[in-house]
C-alpha cells in the first residue's frame, strides 16, 4: 500500500531494564491514508503512547525500536539519521500532547514559540513568519489572534492552550499529525470545540491523523478507522463503525460493555475482571487470556491474526462469531 | 424519605483576607465614591440542595463550576460563607461538639486522585483501621478481623494489608480509599470525581462496587462528576451547576429525556456517544467565564444561543417547570 501516509510494519519498541525487557510495543502494524483519521485506543500501559512516540522517534532511553519498519510516505523512519529525522519532525510530522501546559514554554510569549517553529524549517522573513502564526491561530478559532500572539501561556485557559498547540502543529501543513490524548484534560464543551477544529483542519488540508485516546466515544465520532491495543499489541482493527457495532475480540467487547451509556441505567455494568498484566517479560500466548470469558488452554499459544470480515483483523483464537454473520 | 443533608442558600466565597493596606485602600476608594476591585471567587452562590436518605444525587458541571466546593461543604470539611447546612434536619452549627463529630463521621469522602489521597508512608491496615480504632468502633482485640472485613468488602485481598500504597494499581488504591471511608460506618458517601482517573474497565468495576454497597449498606451518595454517562447510570437525581449556581435539577430520566435549560441541552449534545457513528462536532461558543468576574444576570447568557435582553441583567430564579423538575431560565416565563 504505497498510498498510505504512514504505515507501521511489525513495530517493536522494547525497554530493557534491570529486571528484564518491557515489551511496550510488540508487533504493531497499521496504516493511515491521506485525510483519514485512525483512532488508536487502549487503557493506560497498553503501549498506545509509546507507539506514537516511536513514529517520531522520541522514545526515551532505555527504550529502543527493536524491530519492524515505520514507513512514512514510503521512507523508513527507523533508518533515518537523527539530522534527517529533525528535518521531518515539526514540519512533515507533528505531534500534539495531552497537557498543553507542559508543552508550551511558560516563560516565552506565544509569538516567540510559534515563530521559532516556523523559522526552524522555512527560510522566511520574521514578518512573514509572524503573519503565518497569526493565520494559524485564527484557523483554530482563537479570537483576535494579533493580540493573543503577545500573550504568555498562563494567560490562556486549558482549551485555548490546546488550540495554540494544535495551531503550532499545523504551521507547516504536516502530512501526519499524532495527537496523544489531546482532549482528555478538557471539559466536554471545550473538547467538542477542539474536535470541531481538528475535523475541519483534517478535511481542509488532507492531513493523516492518529488520535491516541482511551475514550471510545470520542473515536466513534471522530475516526474513520480504529485500532484497539492491549498489552503492547493491536488486538483488533478495522473501520470504526464495524468494530464498535460488532466487536470480534473479547477485549473490545468487554471494553464496550463497560461503558455506562450502553448499559441499562442502574443495572450492574459488565466489567472485565482483573487488571492489565505487566509488560515485563510477558509469557507467550494471548495477554488477555486471564481476564477473558472465552479463554481456553489453547490461548497459551500466540493467537493468530485472523480476518473476521473484509477489512478487519483480530488477534484471537475464539473471535465472537456473530461478527461474520 | 427524610432529608439526610439539606443545604439552604449556601454560598462559599474565597478571597484574600484583607490586611491593613487593603482595608485602607478600600476606605480610600469608598471616600471618592468608587468601588474597590473585588477579587473574591464566588465558588458557590446561594445553592439549595436536598439529599434524601438512600438517594444518589449526581452533581454535574464543568471545571471551575464549584462542584468540588459543594461536595466539601456537604461533607462538612468546609464551612459555608453564608447559608445553613442541615444534618438530618438540624442546623450543624447548633450541634454540640460530640454531635458534630458524629455527624462528620457519618459523612465520608472518596477523592479523585487515588495517588494523592493515601498516605504513602502508612501500611494499608493503618490507613483503613486507624479511624475506626480512634473512634472506638473496633472491639478490643478485633483490629485485624475488622480490617480484613473492610478490605474484603471493598474487593481487596486481606493478605495485602501489610503493603504500602505504592504497591497497588490505581483501581486497587481507589478500593483502599473506599474501604477507608466505609470503615467508620458512614451513612453518606461524597464521591468527588471518584472514577475520573481510572481506565474504562476499572471504572466499571468501581461503579459496580458503589452500586453493590448501596444495596448492602443502604448508603446515600452525593456523586460529583463531569462525566454525564456515569451520572446517568448511577444517579436518581441530577443537579447541573454552572459557575456556582444550580441551573437545573430533575430526576435522572427526566433530565436526560427533557432537559430544559439551554446549558444542560448543550452539555448533553456535546457528550460523545459510541452509538451514532461519525458526527460533526459543533461545541458551545466561548469558554466558561472566570468566577472572579462572572457575567451579570444569568451567568450563561454570553454563551447562550437563546439569550434575551433581560438575561443580561436579571438573575433567573430556580422554578419548578414540571413535578420534581426545576430550571433557572427566563425562557420559561
Amino acid at each position: 500500500m504505497s498510498d498510505a501516509t504512514i504505515e507501521l510494519r511489525n513495530l517493536r519498541t522494547y525497554f530493557p531494564i534491570r529486571g528484564g525487557v518491557v515489551r511496550a510495543v510488540d508487533d504493531v502494524s497499521f496504516s493511515v491514508k491521506r485525510g483519514k483519521v485512525l483512532g488508536l485506543v487502549g487503557e493506560s500501559g497498553s503501549g498506545k503512547s509509546v507507539t506514537g512516540f516511536s513514529i517520531v522517534r522520541l522514545v526515551d532511553p532505555p527504550g529502543q525500536i527493536a524491530g519492524g519498519s515505520i514507513l512514512f510516505q514510503g521512507h523508513d523512519l527507523a533508518r533515518l539519521s537523527e539530522a534527517e529525522m529533525r528535518g521531518l519532525r515539526g514540519s512533515r510530522i507533528a505531534m500534539i500532547f495531552q497537557d498543553p501546559m507542559m508543552t508550551l514554554n511558560p516563560v516565552l510569549r506565544i509569538d516567540t514559540q510559534m515563530i521559532e517553529t516556523v523559522l526552524a524549517h522555512d527560510r522566511v522573513s520574521h514578518a512573514e513568519a509572524r503573519a503565518r502564526c497569526r493565520d494559524a491561530l485564527g484557523q483554530v478559532g482563537i479570537a483576535s489572534p494579533e493580540e493573543r500572539l503577545r500573550a504568555y501561556p498562563h494567560q490562556f485557559s486549558g482549551g485555548m492552550r490546546q488550540r495554540v498547540a494544535i495551531a503550532i502543529s499545523m504551521l507547516h501543513r504536516p502530512d501526519l499529525i499524532i495527537a496523544d490524548e489531546p482532549t482528555t484534560a478538557l471539559d466536554v464543551t471545550i473538547q467538542a470545540q477542539i474536535l470541531f477544529e481538528v475535523q475541519k483542519l483534517v478535511a481542509t488540508f488532507g492531513t493523516a491523523l492518529i488520535w491516541i485516546t482511551h475514550d471510545l466515544s470520542v473515536v466513534a465520532g471522530l475516526a474513520d478507522d480504529i485500532a484497539v491495543m492491549y498489552a503492547g499489541r493491536i488486538v483488533e482493527a478495522g473501520a470504526v463503525g464495524d468494530v464498535l457495532n460488532n466487536p470480534a475480540h473479547p477485549y473490545t467487547h468487554g471494553l464496550l460493555a463497560s461503558v455506562p451509556g450502553r448499559n441499562r441505567r442502574g443495572t450492574r455494568l459488565r466489567q472485565i475482571p482483573g487488571m492489565t498484566p505487566s509488560l515485563l517479560d510477558p509469557e507467550p500466548g494471548c495477554a488477555f487470556r486471564t481476564r477473558c470469558f472465552r479463554a481456553d488452554p489453547m490461548c497459551s499459544a500466540d493467537p493468530p491474526v485472523i480476518q473476521p470480515a473484509a477489512g478487519r483483523t483480530a488477534r484471537c483464537f475464539f473471535p465472537i462469531q456473530d461478527v461474520v454473520a | 424519605m427524610s432529608a439526610m443533608i439539606e443545604l439552604r442558600g449556601v454560598s462559599r466565597h474565597f478571597g484574600p483576607t484583607p490586611d491593613i493596606a487593603a482595608r485602607l485602600t478600600a476606605r480610600a476608594f469608598a471616600a471618592i465614591g468608587k468601588p474597590a476591585r473585588d477579587t473574591t471567587v464566588r465558588a458557590i452562590d446561594a445553592v439549595d440542595l436536598t439529599i434524601a436518605r438512600g438517594e444518589v444525587v449526581g452533581v454535574v458541571g464543568e471545571s471551575g463550576c464549584g462542584k468540588s466546593t459543594l461536595g466539601r461543604i456537604a461533607a462538612g470539611i468546609l464551612a459555608p460563607t453564608a447559608g445553613t447546612v442541615l444534618w438530618q434536619g438540624r442546623d450543624i452549627v447548633m450541634l454540640s461538639a460530640g454531635e458534630t463529630r458524629a455527624a462528620r463521621l457519618r459523612t465520608q469522602m472518596i477523592f479523585q486522585n487515588p495517588y494523592a489521597s493515601l498516605n504513602p508512608r502508612l501500611r494499608i491496615e493503618t490507613i483503613v483501621g486507624e479511624a475506626p480504632r480512634v473512634h472506638g468502633l473496633i472491639p478490643p482485640g478485633g483490629f485485624s478481623d475488622y480490617v480484613d472485613a473492610q478490605l474484603r468488602r471493598a474487593g481487596l485481598d486481606p493478605a495485602y494489608k501489610r503493603r504500602y500504597p505504592h504497591q497497588f494499581s490505581g483501581g486497587q488504591r481507589q478500593r483502599i480509599g473506599i474501604a477507608r471511608a466505609l470503615a467508620v460506618r458512614p451513612d453518606i458517601l461524597v464521591c468527588d470525581e471518584a472514577v475520573a482517573a481510572l481506565d474504562v474497565s476499572i471504572q466499571a468495576q468501581i461503579i459496580n462496587l458503589f452500586m453493590d454497597l448501596r444495596e448492602e449498606l443502604g448508603l446515600t451518595y452525593l456523586f460529583i462528576s463531569h462525566d454525564l454517562g456515569i451520572v446517568e447510570h448511577i444517579a436518581d437525581r441530577v443537579v447541573i451547576l454552572y459557575l456556582g449556581r444550580v441551573v437545573e435539577e430533575a430526576g435522572c430520566e427526566e433530565i436526560f429525556a427533557r432537559a430544559n435549560h439551554p446549558y444542560t441541552r448543550a452539555l448533553l449534545a456535546e457528550v460523545p456517544r459510541i452509538a451514532g457513528g461519525k458526527k460533526a462536532f459543533a461545541g458551545i461558543k466561548g469558554e466558561i467565564p472566570s468566577p472572579i468576574d462572572p457575567p451579570s444576570g444569568c451567568h450563561f447568557h454570553p454563551r447562550c444561543p437563546h439569550a434575551l435582553r433581560r438575561c443580561a441583567f436579571e438573575i433567573p430564579t430556580l422554578r419548578e417547570i414540571a413535578p420534581g423538575h426545576r430550571s433557572a431560565c427566563h425562557l420559561n416565563s
